[in-house]
């Protein structure tokens, strides 16, 4: 009987707080009543290890049968049977204080479950806590002179791409195994991370995640520009780290640097384990339960359920793999079954290895489980967000590398479409660059999905079970019933439809019901949290967020108002002429641009400036206003918010906004003796000088950030949407567009009106009667 | 010869298709047989010799009042307010009428030693005139002489010191007019009647006040109570503005109104067709008529439109007269019947009207959903005398491509008039109780009315009030050609063609209903018996 043979047992497990360790302390608490758990966490930075185990294993709903089960002393008997130590598998040691080393290493069974389950994982870290993770579990328990059963998961893959029967055995007597130094492959992958941060920090290199930061931010200012930089500089080092990982493990035969990592862990947990009595459970792919803790349970997104949602929303045709190729799946629940099963029986003096699979008894073809799936997603069809069923196709299959060269192909060119938009003066209006975005941000996610997946589709080696299977014949009626690991009797059709899919739409969070959405749409909820009378402050941008114009337009219609028709055809002629230079420096650096602009005020009226700025109101800015935008700012006020623009515009062009804001902060450049100078008074308010100012005023008047509210339409006044704790994107460029989407922020779109007049050229009309010119240069 | 008078033209299978105005365009319907067409009466000759009759006027006043001449004195404060940019529709040829009347009334005043005169665009809540069209309304060299010592200028009815309160009418209405009116010795009022409501006491009452005393006729029960509004002797409005009207003349504000008649010759050359009868055009018109609807159909809607506002209407003079306010409106309202009544028997079950590219308010601007609405059931709807051309339930259908357009200096607080308040409802007394107090006294609104060119905020609600009498009275509001989300915000039904609306109103009144269409402009006013 297992729950007598584990009777009285302390068992340890590391990465309980995976898919599989959460099962398997479900399992044990459920089905093993006596015995005790001492759970290895890592804590992070905001939880600590209780914490961690508190919200992501017992909260988890694989624990609410138990929950129901055991009424109020849930608790209390978690707290009896569990103890928690907090520790890290891949630090030495296992990063564990005296008082858990000595309750972790007292334990008579541990069970390994904690890996970088992530295909794409940097070389180094898989290496970190796939291979050396289990060496320092031996090494500890060597340190102590301790003996427990450890049961190590694997991985049946660590098998390799290759065809034919893969068995049970060590694979250091397999041919599957090229020999590879295991130690030599740690302090390579040590060495490739520091060369490649070297190589990071020459100076090409820096200046080339300069000019991406720029690209991405556009011009946002020096501090949010250098933390872009060197996000871009670690970012590049983990992708070659990753890169290098899934070249190194390809290169052995290996599809993955999870594998690799796995396999190699094996082979030194083998050389090292000495007296340490092992076995090692490998499974296939895990996905979601039979039966318990509940048919379907599942944590997380797992391998095929990814390539086949965005199949069932028809954003994927084509399957990386072979229609008759063999797709060796295993639900969650046979496996923790198996591995307490191994637990209770105990150690053999050789080790021993279980493969806990289905692909040689009861083997799952692709092109079974994909028209399952078909045929269950046309009774269920994923609706869109209008509400409209979306159609799913004929699945076409290809080798995972034909297809990954389609997407390849299909994403640089929605690359090379990303930078023409990021460089047109387009925006937001039609929604156009936002759902450009999404695809993309899709098409990124699925082409990562076929990379990752692609070789597992392709894997043609069959799984051996025998051992697992004598297992199983050992058990009794009892233990069976309650423990079952037999493959043999998945009915793959209710396993799809009614287990697996089910559970996969809700995990994907896709629509299965054509009904619009009730309620008030995300966008409603953001708009009136940004309104609600809580908020302290609202802080506006002008150009592109209020008004469809600039600085340059401005200026053109007071310079012109005064001149001539003669004088006016060569301002235009000279502006025009200039455009193009100004535009660069603009986009160059906006403090610098607004500097050297500003110098053509020099010796204009002020008195003049101020009469004709009033007639602009109605002659440009009115004109090219957003009357939505408009709105909003007086929406703020008749919340009881503080309004303020921030603009680097020029004070006295604003000047006739005033009525609309509580206070205002622009540009200004001095005058003497009633002439502008040129030189303005302050730094301009752009990029983070805006941020910075914005927060000067609302502190001087008791107003919270976090209570603030921002709109901006630019990436370069990201420093005052990262400020408040309401940022909202209006008529967003490219860019923010991404941006705000990915960090859900508000975004609005403010159309002029239609039917306002549109002048050619941004020029002053000339009034009849007024005192003679005195032009501004 | 004496000018021809209008007549309802019963329509038969040998009646060509019927021009109706629509927008910036027309459209050309063949209406059922037995449907009725009302054609305005045709221009009533004009004064030729316009100087004379305004010097006779001047000269010859009115009621118990002096000539104007005796009027003006030395040292006295001179005060000579001229209906706004709302007149006439269109804007006349030059010189403009204002003009030619206020160069003699200046004449007298200086011959009399007059200095302070100040000259006001009397636009209440309406939008600031232009330089260009204060310049054609009084003529350059009024212009020239006064605007640039600030003695003509737009009147603001926000100056927080511009205004006087001279007190409440026995109904408790509240009277408040132009600081510099009331400190005038006298003010001469130049008014262009160009419908019948215009014009009496309303030209200062309205005209240089402002919310406070406005809001008291300007709202929702004063326009269903007044049947219509265009019928002084039925018009709550007129009765209030009359009211108001004798307050200020008791308290001694000394009014010298000036009140002219135009003819309804509306439309230059080449648009004269467009007060032509459709059976009397000849070949040539017609010809010119079709290639202007395919041109006007091509362009671009802002270029029709900019067509259409060059358009300066070749008005005669049909009267002047001046003196006493009531005494001069009387032979006024006789000069407007003259040329605008048309007799029409019965009422019918459906009105349908073309609407032109002009209302009072998009003079320049553009013609917004709102001001369609207010140009068609405001205005066209209670162009009658009796009762309602179209019967209690009955339905009317307007032809306009009622695009979702707004001019967004004139028209601002419109904008959120149809964005906040017409998606909330469409319901006169609901609008007025839930947001006509915010709107009107919106400090952006009137920053922009006050500095810019935006009708006050208030504004959109009125327009909307003006159309509470037909919304209460008739069944259902169809737009013929109207874009259908502008249409259906403000809560009428579109329709592609006559035929579609024709079908549409059928469910409302029945197989077989009597049709009445009116063809104006040029503008007449029904006569209901």
């Amino acid at each position: 009987m297992i729950s007598e043979s584990l009777a009285g047992k302390r068992i340890a497990v590391t990465g309980s707080t995976g898919f599989l360790g959460t099962a398997l302390v479900e399992r044990i608490l459920r089905e093993v009543p006596d015995c005790e758990l001492v759970l290895l966490v890592r804590p992070t930075r905001r939880n600590s290890a209780e914490r961690r185990v508190q919200r992501e294993i017992l909260r988890n709903d694989a624990f609410d049968s138990l929950r129901s089960q055991w009424g109020e002393s849930f608790e209390e008997t978690c707290d009896q049977r569990i103890s928690v130590v907090s520790g890290d598998v891949s630090a030495d040691g296992l990063g564990l204080s005296d008082l858990d080393r000595r309750l972790f290493i007292s334990a008579d069974v541990i069970i390994h479950s904690a890996a970088t389950v992530s295909f794409d994982s940097p070389l180094d870290s898989s290496i970190e806590i796939n291979l050396l993770g289990p060496n320092r579990i031996v090494q500890l328990l060597n340190e102590e002179a301790v003996t427990p059963h450890l049961i190590a998961v694997s991985t049946c893959y660590v098998a390799g791409n290759r065809r034919g029967a893969a068995n049970e055995e060590l694979l250091a007597g397999t041919p599957f195994q090229v020999k590879v130094d295991w130690r030599a492959e740690v302090d390579a992958a040590r060495r490739t991370r520091s060369d490649l941060d070297a190589r990071s920090r020459v100076p090409e290199e820096l200046k080339r995640f300069g000019k991406g930061a720029r690209e991405e931010l556009g011009a946002a200012g020096l501090p949010m520009l250098a933390a872009k930089t060197e996000q871009l500089r670690e970012a590049w080092v983990n992708d070659q780290m990753v890169e290098a990982g899934r070249s190194r493990a390809t290169s052995l035969g290996w599809p993955d640097v999870y594998t690799y990592s796995k396999a190699l862990g094996e082979t030194a947990l083998i050389e090292l384990h000495g007296e340490i009595p092992i076995s090692i459970v490998r499974p296939s792919i895990i996905e979601s339960a039979w039966e318990q803790p509940a048919p379907g349970w599942i944590r997380g997104f797992r391998m095929a359920e990814p390539l086949i949602v965005s199949f069932a929303k028809g954003e994927l045709n084509t399957f990386p793999g072979y229609p008759e190729g063999i797709i060796d799946v295993i639900p969650v629940d046979m496996v923790a079954a198996a591995i307490i099963a191994v637990a209770a029986k105990g150690p053999e003096t050789e080790p021993e290895i279980f493969q806990v699979a289905s692909g040689s008894t009861n083997p799952l073809q692709f092109k079974v489980l994909l028209d399952t799936a078909m045929e269950w997603f046309q009774e269920h069809p994923v609706y869109d967000s209008n509400g409209h069923p979306t159609a799913s196709t004929e699945w076409k299959y290809a080798g995972s590398s034909g297809l990954e060269e389609q997407l390849d192909r299909v994403v640089k060119a929605f690359d090379v479409a990303a930078k023409v938009i990021n460089r047109l003066p387009i925006r937001g209006e039609s929604s156009f660059t936002s759902k450009f975005a999404e695809r993309r941000q899709n098409l990124d996610q699925i082409k990562g999905y076929v990379n990752i997946y692609g070789a597992y589709g392709k894997c043609e080696a069959i799984y051996g079970i025998d051992r697992t299977l004598a297992l199983w014949e050992s058990l009794t009626d009892q233990d069976r019933s309650q423990f079952g690991f037999d493959p043999r009797v998945i009915d793959w059709h209710h396993y799809i439809t009614e287990v697996h899919l089910p559970t996969v739409v809700i995990q994907a969070r896709v629509k299965t019901t054509p009904e619009k959405r009730s309620g008030p749409s995300r966008s409603e909820r953001l708009r009136s949290a940004v309104l609600d009378p809580g908020r302290h402050f609202a802080a506006f941008d002008l150009e592109n967020t209020l008004i469809a114009s600039n600085v340059v337009e401005s200026y053109a219609w007071l310079a012109t108002r005064r001149l001539n028709p003669k004088q006016r055809f060569e301002f235009a002629l000279r502006t025009l002429s200039e455009t193009p230079g100004l535009w660069r420096r603009d986009k160059r650096d906006r403090t610098d641009f607004l500097r050297y602009f500003y110098q053509r005020y020099k010796g204009a009226p002020l008195g003049q400036l101020q009469a004709d700025a009033a007639e602009m109101l109605s002659e440009l800015i009115l004109i090219k206003s957003f009357p939505a935008g408009l709105r909003r700012v007086r929406a703020h006020r008749a919340a009881g918010h503080q309004t303020v623009l921030i603009t680097g515009a020029l004070d006295i062009a604003v000047e006739p906004l005033r009525p609309l804001f509580d206070h205002i902060i622009a540009a200004q450049i001095d005058n003497k003796n009633g002439k502008l100078t040129g030189e303005m008074i302050d730094v301009p308010p752009t990029g983070e000088v805006r941020a910075q100012l914005m927060i000067e005023w609302a502190e001087q008047n008791g107003l919270l950030p976090e209570q603030g509210v921002a709109y901006a339409d630019s990436a370069s006044d990201l420093p005052m949407l990262e400020a408040v704790g309401y940022p909202v994107a209006v008529n967003p460029e490219t860019r923010l567009v991404t941006i705000a989407e990915k960090r859900g922020w508000l975004t609005e779109n403010w159309p002029k009106t239609s039917g306002a007049p549109k002048p050619l050229l941004p020029m002053g009309q000339r009034p009849k009667v007024k005192p003679p010119h005195q032009g501004v240069r | 010869m004496p000018a021809r008078q209008g007549l309802v033209l019963e329509v038969d299978r040998s009646t060509p298709p019927i021009l109706f105005h629509h927008g910036e365009g027309f459209r050309f319907e063949k209406l059922p047989s037995g449907s009725r067409v009302i054609y305005p009466n045709e221009p009533v000759e004009p004064i030729e010799d316009v100087d004379s009759a305004i010097r006779d006027a001047l000269a010859n006043p009115l009621g118990d009042s002096p000539p104007l001449e005796a009027l003006l004195q030395p040292g006295m404060k001179l005060t000579i307010a001229f209906d706004d940019i709302s007149l006439p529709l269109p804007q006349m040829q030059a010189p403009d009428i204002r003009g030619r009347i206020i160069e003699q009334v200046l004449d007298l005043a200086a011959n009399a030693g007059v200095d302070d005169v100040h000259l006001i665009a009397a636009l209440a809540l309406h939008r600031r005139m232009t330089e260009a069209e204060l310049r054609h309304a009084v003529g350059d060299r009024v212009y020239d002489a006064f605007a640039p010592h600030g003695q003509l200028y737009n009147f603001d009815a926000e100056d927080p010191d511009g205004l006087s309160h001279l007190g409440e009418t026995d109904h408790g209405e509240e009277v408040v007019i132009s600081k510099r009116a009331v400190e005038s010795d006298l003010i001469v009022y130049v008014n262009i009647n160009l419908v019948s409501m215009d014009g009496g006491h309303k030209s200062v009452a309205t005209g240089l006040s402002g919310y406070t005393a406005l809001r008291h006729h300007h709202n929702v029960e004063t326009m269903r109570r007044s049947r219509s509004f265009m019928d002084q002797e039925n018009s709550e409005l007129h009765t209030k503005n009359w009211r108001q009207g004798r307050l200020i003349r008791d308290a001694g504000v000394k009014i010298f109104q000036i009140e002219t008649t135009l003819n309804n010759n509306t439309f230059p050359e080449p648009w004269d067709f467009l007060q032509k009868r459709e059976w009397e055009m000849n070949a040539k018109e017609r010809m010119f008529l079709f290639g202007t609807k395919k041109f006007l159909d091509k362009i671009p809607r802002k270029a029709a439109r900019s067509i259409f506002q060059g358009i300066r209407a070749p008005f005669g003079l049909t009267s002047i007269q001046a003196g006493e306010v009531e005494a001069v409106h009387e032979v006024t309202t006789a000069n407007v019947y003259r040329q605008h009544l048309v007799r029409v028997e019965g009422q019918t079950d459906i009105l349908s009207m073309g609407l032109p590219y002009l209302g009072p308010y998009n003079v320049n601007s553009i013609m917004n959903p709102i001001l369609v609405a207010c140009l068609g059931l405001g205005y066209f709807f209670n162009l009658y005398k009796g009762k309602p051309l179209v019967r209690e339930g009955g339905v009317v259908i307007m032809s306009h491509p009622t695009p979702q357009e707004f001019h967004p200096v004139h028209h601002p607080s419109y904008i959120d008039f149809f964005e906040e308040v017409l998606a909330d409802s469409t319901d006169p007394e609901k609008i007025e109780h839930k947001y006509e107090k915010r709107y009107a006294e919106d400090e952006w609104y009137r920053h922009l009315y006050r500095t810019s060119y935006a009708y006050h905020g208030v504004h959109p609600f009125y327009m909307w009030y003006w159309c509470s009498h037909a919304l209460e009275h008739v069944g259902e509001v169809i737009i013929v050609g109207g874009e259908e989300r502008a249409v259906k915000r403000m809560g009428f039904r579109s329709a592609t063609t006559m035929r579609d609306a024709l079908e549409m109103a059928t469910d409302v009144v029945g197989r077989d209903p009597s049709l009445t269409h009116i063809h104006n402009p040029p503008v007449l006013m029904a006569d209901v018996v």
